[in-house]
């Protein structure tokens, strides 16, 4: 085992995603700690490495069918730069991209994971802090000397700290032989939605406090009056109580309105990560513990339904 | 074809939950446990491939409290089959519970495993790749739809931005599951008062899962940003939408 630190890039559409830079900025601070290189491992991309500056070494693996993600032949291939690489904490994102390798992965060779990851410590072990429970609980692991593999919530670290241009050395691995049991088809885009969210000046965004698809008409009543438009959390989404095109999160989109309403929102972090940019953030929740007032910049303790109805009455007299 | 689908149940979130006296685990009394809500959208898909093309769907958890209840509203939904794994206790993250699984999956004949994308708790790693792993099998996390073939499932994964990935998977394999296709369906208490009566859990002496690799130092809440201003009124809110210049 080396003391390097393997940060995976994850990139799509020929473009490396802001992961990429938020890991490589944590994995050379964390570089700095193991006293190891910053190693970038690239599958499928190759075109992508004068972006990477920011790393000591890239070691890449080119080869048919990697330039889209394919969970087996992409874990094949970060498997064997593992192997060459042998480093003491493998980097991933907590994406969709990265949950298919990393549970794999530490299986596959035996390695420690921590998942959900907003920080990574190394001295004598690796320590890893995990946001669980929908982010009311920070769960602080030991996991032994390494090797270990760490999964990193997505806007856990600045991904300034990771750009820059330069060259760093190119290592190459060859593609190893898969079964072939997984094959990428296509890709999908989103049909457009009615409403474009991320254009909005305020969003009135409703969570699984809502209660009910019906109850959603409370939401675009205010809406209406704020000139707003209606987001949900994925809860709402998943129950086909709105269309997929008002998501915001991890897996719909990310927004930065002005203003953000979020009622009955609990602020787990798939969610948080879609709206954290949002100038000014309203939290409405029965919940006092509710995580969303960690990040929200005012808070009400109240029955979503009451304040809307009172705004709504309030903002039609004016 | 016929699928299993692995049953979490999680602390449910709703609830207050506080760290207990060792700084390391969530105080066990009162703690209210629910089933993992992705593992309901993986049953809901699961049942949804029945229908479209039969095979049977055997749902399997760990013994705990209320488990019945939950393996009885799985038959109630369609599920043909409820195995209770028992004997194993409490485990410490997901490499042991797949351990469990993956054991207690060597003695079920099947094409398919569905389980939920992820759970609150999943400290080590998510469930459905760490048991395709020890299984050695395909797995796709993070699936929003299957289509059954010959041998085969079409599935679509999603990526940030609602952008999906199709992918063909030969079987047998795991999926991990976001969203089943429609909202999962509700059983009646009625029905499942029925079921209760009629049918039987099976049960399954689990074995122990291995070693999880990791120990948990401390489990604190997240330290609050400069915190939200917290306010009392409506008309302290709308002087605050008053002030960023919004109404």
């Amino acid at each position: 085992m080396s003391q390097d630190v393997l940060v995976v890039a994850e990139h799509g559409q020929g473009e490396l995603d802001d992961i990429t830079f938020e890991m490589l900025g944590a994995g050379k601070a964390l570089a700095a700690q193991t006293g190891g290189a910053c190693v970038v491992a690239l599958i499928g991309g190759g075109q992508l490495t004068s972006q990477l500056g920011g790393a000591d070494k890239i070691v890449a693996v080119e080869g048919e069918g990697l330039e889209n993600f394919n969970p087996e032949s992409h874990g094949a291939a970060l498997a064997a730069i593992v192997e060459q690489a042998a480093p003491r904490v493998v980097m991933v994102g907590y994406t969709s991209m990265g949950m298919d390798l990393a549970s794999s992965l530490a299986v596959r060779a035996d390695m420690a994971h921590a998942a959900s990851c907003l920080e990574v410590q190394a001295g004598d072990t690796v320590t890893a802090v995990s946001q669980l429970y929908g982010g009311k609980f920070n769960v602080k692991t030991d996991l032994g000397a390494g090797p270990c593999v760490v999964s990193m919530l997505a806007g856990s670290s600045p991904a300034d700290a990771g750009r820059a241009d330069g060259a760093p050395a190119v290592e190459t691995v060859a593609a190893p032989a898969t079964a072939g049991k997984v094959r990428f088809v296509r890709l999908i885009e989103p049909e457009a939605g009615d409403v474009d969210i991320t254009a909005q000046e305020i969003l009135v965004a409703v969570g699984r406090g809502i209660g009910n698809k019906d109850d959603i008409e409370v939401a675009e009543e205010l809406a209406e009056e704020l000139d707003a438009a209606v987001a949900a959390s994925r809860p709402i989404v998943d129950s086909g109580w709105l269309p997929k095109g008002r998501q915001v999160g991890k897996s719909g989109v990310k927004v930065t309105p002005k203003v953000y309403i979020a009622l009955g929102i609990s602020g787990a972090p798939e969610h948080v990560e879609g709206m954290k940019g949002a100038a000014t953030i309203i939290a409405i929740n029965t919940d006092r513990n509710a995580p969303i007032f960690n990040v929200a910049h005012y808070g009400m303790v109240e029955d979503l339904f009451d304040v809307c109805e009172e705004l709504t009455e309030e903002l039609q007299d004016r | 074809m016929n699928t299993v689908v692995l049953l979490k149940r999680v602390p449910d979130l709703v609830e207050d939950l506080e760290v207990d006296g060792s700084g390391r685990a969530l105080v066990a009394e009162h703690l209210k446990l629910t089933l993992n809500e992705f593992d309901e959208h993986a049953l809901e898909e699961a049942l949804l491939l029945k229908e479209d093309g039969g095979g049977e769907v055997t749902v399997v958890a760990l013994d705990s409290a209320d488990v019945d209840k939950m393996l009885f509203t799985a038959l109630a939904k369609g599920a043909d089959r409820a195995i209770k794994v028992t004997g194993v206790g409490a485990v410490g993250g997901t490499r042991e519970l797949a351990g469990v699984f993956s054991d207690v999956l060597g003695s079920i004949s099947h094409d398919l495993v569905l389980t939920g994308v992820q759970a609150s708790d999943d400290v080590d790693g998510q469930l459905a790749p760490t048991v395709a792993a020890n299984l050695g099998v395909p797995c796709i996390e993070v699936i929003t739809g299957v289509e059954a073939g010959a041998g085969t499932v079409t599935v679509h994964k999603e990526y940030a931005g609602g952008v999906l990935g199709e992918f063909e998977m030969t079987l047998p394999g795991v999926l991990g599951i976001q969203a089943a296709r429609q909202s999962p369906r509700y059983a009646p208490v009625s029905r499942v008062r029925q079921i209760q009566e009629s049918a039987t859990l099976d049960e399954v002496a689990g074995a122990g899962g291995g070693d999880g690799r990791f120990s948990i130092v401390v489990m604190t809440p997240p330290k609050a940003g400069e915190g939200a201003q917290m306010l009392d009124s409506v008309e302290e809110l709308i002087a605050v939408l008053d002030s960023k210049g919004v109404i």
